[in-house]
């Protein structure tokens, strides 16, 4: 990984009220990395996915993105246009609830065709075709493209979602819970899905997840976070397998008794 | 065959009018009402008709009453069709209503309290029996029996609860208001203008919307603080005096609710306010009003804001009625043209369904 | 009819009808864009053309020739109350005549005569927001529109070829005008949607109870939303005018009977006399 890297934030903090939700953090990723963010409920990790994605705004510190002719964008200084149309180009967002990240009234090829139309595709046998291959890789029945999300299951929805998402090669892209909502053996189908899908497109990809299983399959770097604070971090399997601080010590555990 | 295309629009419009003319008159054999008769006898209907045409005229809205048919909607249009029409000399100043000459002052939260309860002209506690007596023209009634005038104060309810701390204080601003008859509303709106919409508000679909509030859809844990109706002073400065003069009196209605705030992270627990506030004698309106002005504050309090009660947007865009109506009733006009499309595409996508079917 | 002493010429007073004209003026600059105005109470009901009004209050002078049409026709009745309203405010001559208009107001329909530099078309507009059926919230559709963020408009159409196997919009058809802004037409047909491209007149939008004003001034590209391999297609009723033969005008159905009669006639009814006139004066000679 000699490039520059694709996002980087330094000196992140942010304060709700009189609570410090991320307190002093930097991360860097770089292109083709899946990094991983751990922690427990209220560790402030679906915060820093929000103020790295820029829907949050920090008190302090600063988010750059790398964009493809290698220009450093301020994430949060871009203004709203700039960003939205990061969010429909180069970037793509992975909602634990697929319903924030689905249009339910929409059928399944409309929601996949969205994100094409947004940057100007206006060939409709096209945009079919594309949706129609996105059905497949995502593994949902091409027969169902004019059904609505809302008659498919939640594990068919999370892959519809990622499948919207992933249409337009994004270069990046944030997940929150992916696998939140769902049972255990669907959870498990996903993550071999997203596995193969991030290997085949080379993306990168932030991952927020209370699940160290998920984490340690999907995720080549770590981020422990407690209290706002990043108290840990390396290669997955070297913090996995010989964490140094004491709560990850203590995360590790808790699964390995679960 | 052969065909004529419809025509004489122009003489059946006047034909209809004459036939309004004639059934807003009624029985010629009838008396006619006078506009004094309408002012007098029909006082409330003259006071939404003010309250909901923004326009503080008694005259003008009993003859826009008259003109209507007694439809108070109509009539409201009529009013603020007028008024469109009128030069705008100046802002008054904020009328006091702590200074109000009180006809009626209630508080449902304290048994007594300084100035005490006045029950004034109220429907309230009447028994709803038709009344056969007023059906047979008769005496009028004796005059009711008067208190000797006292002149104690009347300090307002939220007051009271203000100089413990216990009402969340609003905002003082010297800042020129919005003026949503000069400028589009925009969002979000400030509280101003929301009150303003408000006040010309329909009285049904504010009192629909504060009785949902009521019924779950929105967090309301209201209590009527004060209700006052009666007379207050409306000053002016005039540009070459420099100080106030006033130019006449006016009756309204107001209505202080006071409503429960659990406190947030940089507030502690009191009560808050929504305020009413209306033309003539609008009691109903009043506290729909204040009901719908404190729900519309969820944001500002934090407050989660998930009932139709709480949405800015929804609530000001639907509450006039005068666009309402226009709106509803615009569906009578011709729509031939967009018709014919219609025809067309449902005719053509049936022939392919059709096709399709039959493949 | 009751005098009109006491209102100024063409009812609004001469502040608010500058105000509008500002209004107009940022319209026509920015070309698609709606502009939010101080639209004020008429005496005629929302939903009625009070838009249309205010706009042509503002811009008629004593000059002026106005034309108003509802359905394509002079003869309708809110087509005459709102002409009647204006000759009996402004004193202004009216006429039934396309060509000899310098204002035509207009409900549903533009003419089919083609309009001609320094003639102006006021439509009135009930909903100005192209995408207020998608999106109801004016906070979201401000920023989509500052955004030039039009993937839901797609979106829908997307969703009509996959459902009905093409676009099911008949009339009020989305626009992208000079290429920025997505625009309502208005209810007009879809039919007349390629008549408002590069129109030699100024077109000016009117929504009274939605209080915004927008404009295409003339010669500014407007084109119709569609898909590459389902492009635009305006439609008629697949008929001639059982009156002057016209194939080409869109045409109104008549119902003739009880028994399924239908004939089709001209819904511009200027345009159809003068071409029964034509005929006429053809047969003659």
């Amino acid at each position: 990984m000699t490039e520059a890297p694709l996002l980087e934030a330094s000196g992140l903090s942010l304060r709700f009220g009189a609570v410090p939700a991320l307190d002093d953090v930097s991360l860097a990723i770089w292109p083709g990395e899946v990094v991983a963010i751990v922690g427990e409920s209220g560790s402030g990790k679906t915060t820093l996915l929000r103020v790295l994605s820029g829907l949050l705004r920090p008190d302090a510190g600063q988010v750059t993105y790398r964009d493809p002719e290698g220009a450093a964008l301020p994430v949060h200084d871009m203004g709203e246009a700039a960003l939205r149309r990061l969010m429909r180009t180069d970037w793509g967002f992975v909602h634990q609830n697929p319903r924030d990240g689905l249009r339910m009234g929409v059928s399944a090829g409309g929601n996949v065709g969205e994100r094409l139309m947004a940057v100007g595709a206006r060939h409709y046998g096209s945009i079919r075709a594309e949706a129609l291959a996105w059905l497949e890789r995502v593994e949902i029945d091409p027969a169902r493209i004019d059904d609505l999300p809302r008659t498919f299951s939640g594990g068919m929805q999370q892959r519809l979602q990622i499948a919207r998402t992933l249409v337009t090669r994004p270069r990046l892209v944030f997940m929150d819970e992916p696998t939140g909502g769902l049972d255990v053996s669907v959870q498990a189908r996903l993550l071999d899905l997203i596995r193969a899908l991030v290997a085949d497109l080379g993306l990168a990809v932030l991952l927020v997840t209370h699940d160290i299983a998920a984490a340690r399959l999907l995720a080549h770097r770590l981020l422990v976070m407690r209290h706002g604070q990043v108290v840990e971090q390396g290669l997955t399997d070297r913090v996995l397998d010989d964490p140094q601080h004491e709560y990850t010590q203590l995360l590790v555990a808790s699964v390995l008794a679960a | 065959m052969a065909y004529v295309a419809v025509k004489g629009g122009e003489q059946a419009i006047e034909n209809a009018h004459a036939w309004l003319a004639e059934v807003r008159r009624g029985d010629p054999a009838v008396p006619e009402l006078s506009l004094a008769q309408i002012e007098q006898q029909m006082s409330l209907a003259v006071d939404r008709v003010m309250a909901e045409g923004s326009c503080y005229d008694r005259g003008l809205a009993a003859l826009a009453v008259k003109q209507a048919r007694g439809d108070l909607i109509e009539a409201a249009f009529l009013l603020r069709a007028y008024r469109t029409t009128l030069p705008r000399f100046g802002a008054s100043l904020p009328v006091d209503t702590g200074a109000m000459r009180v006809r009626r002052r209630i508080s449902a939260t304290y048994k007594d309290l300084p100035g005490g309860q006045v029950l004034g002209p109220t429907f309230d506690y009447t028994h709803r029996l038709l009344d056969f007596a007023l059906a047979a023209e008769g005496e009028p009634p004796p005059p009711a029996p008067e208190a000797p005038a006292e002149e104690t104060a009347m300090p307002r309810v939220t007051g009271i609860l203000a100089q413990e701390g216990l009402m969340a204080p609003e905002a003082q601003s010297d800042a020129e208001p919005g003026d949503l008859t000069r400028q589009p509303l925009a969002f979000p709106a400030d509280r101003s203008l929301r009150l303003q919409a408000l006040a010309r508000g329909d009285e049904g679909f504010l009192l629909a919307l504060g009785y949902s509030t009521q019924r779950g859809y929105g967090n309301a844990h209201p209590f009527v603080g004060e209700i006052r109706m009666g007379e207050v002073s409306v000053e002016l400065v005039p540009p070459e005096l420099g100080f106030p003069i006033e130019i006449g009196e006016i009756t309204v209605t107001e209505c202080q609710m006071v409503n429960q705030f659990a406190g947030s992270k940089t507030e502690p627990p009191q009560f808050t306010r929504g305020y009413g506030l209306v033309f003539g004698q609008g009691e109903r309106k009043a506290m729909a009003m204040a009901l719908v002005d404190r729900s519309l504050r969820s944001a500002e309090l934090g407050e989660e804001a998930t009932a139709p009660a709480q949405q800015q947007e929804f609530v000001l865009y639907h509450c006039d009625n005068v666009e309402a109506t226009g709106f509803v009733e615009h569906l009578k006009l011709p729509h031939y043209v967009d018709f014919q499309s219609e025809l067309e595409k449902v005719r053509q996508m049936r022939a392919t369904a059709m096709r399709e079917a039959a493949e | 009819m009751t005098s009109t002493a006491g209102y100024n010429f063409a009812y609004l007073d001469e502040n608010t009808k500058r105000m509008i004209r500002r209004a107009l003026l940022k319209a026509v600059a920015i070309p698609g864009h709606q502009v939010p105005f101080g639209s004020r109470e008429m005496p005629l009901p929302y939903g009625w053309g009070t838009g249309g009004i205010q706009v042509t209050a503002s811009i008629i002078g004593p000059d002026d020739t106005l034309k108003v049409i509802d359905q394509g026709a002079d003869d309708t009745t809110n087509a005459v109350s709102i002409r009647r309203f204006f000759a009996r405010v402004a004193g202004v001559a009216t006429t039934e005549r396309t060509s000899e208009a310098s204002i035509i107001q207009t409900r549903h329909r533009i003419p089919e005569t083609p309009l001609r530099e320094g003639q102006i078309l006021v439509y009135q507009v009930p909903m100005p927001e192209p995408l207020f059926r998608l999106e109801p919230r004016v906070t979201e559709t401000k920023r989509m529109h500052a955004l030039a963020d039009y993937g839901l408009m797609h979106v829908k159409l997307y969703e009509d070829i996959a459902r009905h196997g093409h676009i099911a919009i008949s009339y009020n058809y989305p626009v992208m005008v000079n290429g920025r802004y997505l625009m309502a037409p208005s209810p007009i047909p879809a039919f007349d949607n390629p008549k408002m491209d590069r129109m030699p007149a100024l077109q000016l939008f009117g929504a009274g109870r939605e209080k915004r004003i927008y404009a295409v001034p003339p010669y500014t590209p407007v084109r119709s939303l569609d898909f590459e391999d389902h492009p635009f297609v305006p439609i008629r009723a697949d008929a001639a005018c059982a009156l002057c033969g016209s194939r080409e005008s869109y045409l109104d159905e008549v119902v003739t009977d009880d028994r399924g009669g239908r004939i089709f006639v001209c819904s511009d009814t200027d345009y159809c006399r003068e071409r029964q006139a034509a005929r006429r004066r053809d047969a003659a000679e």
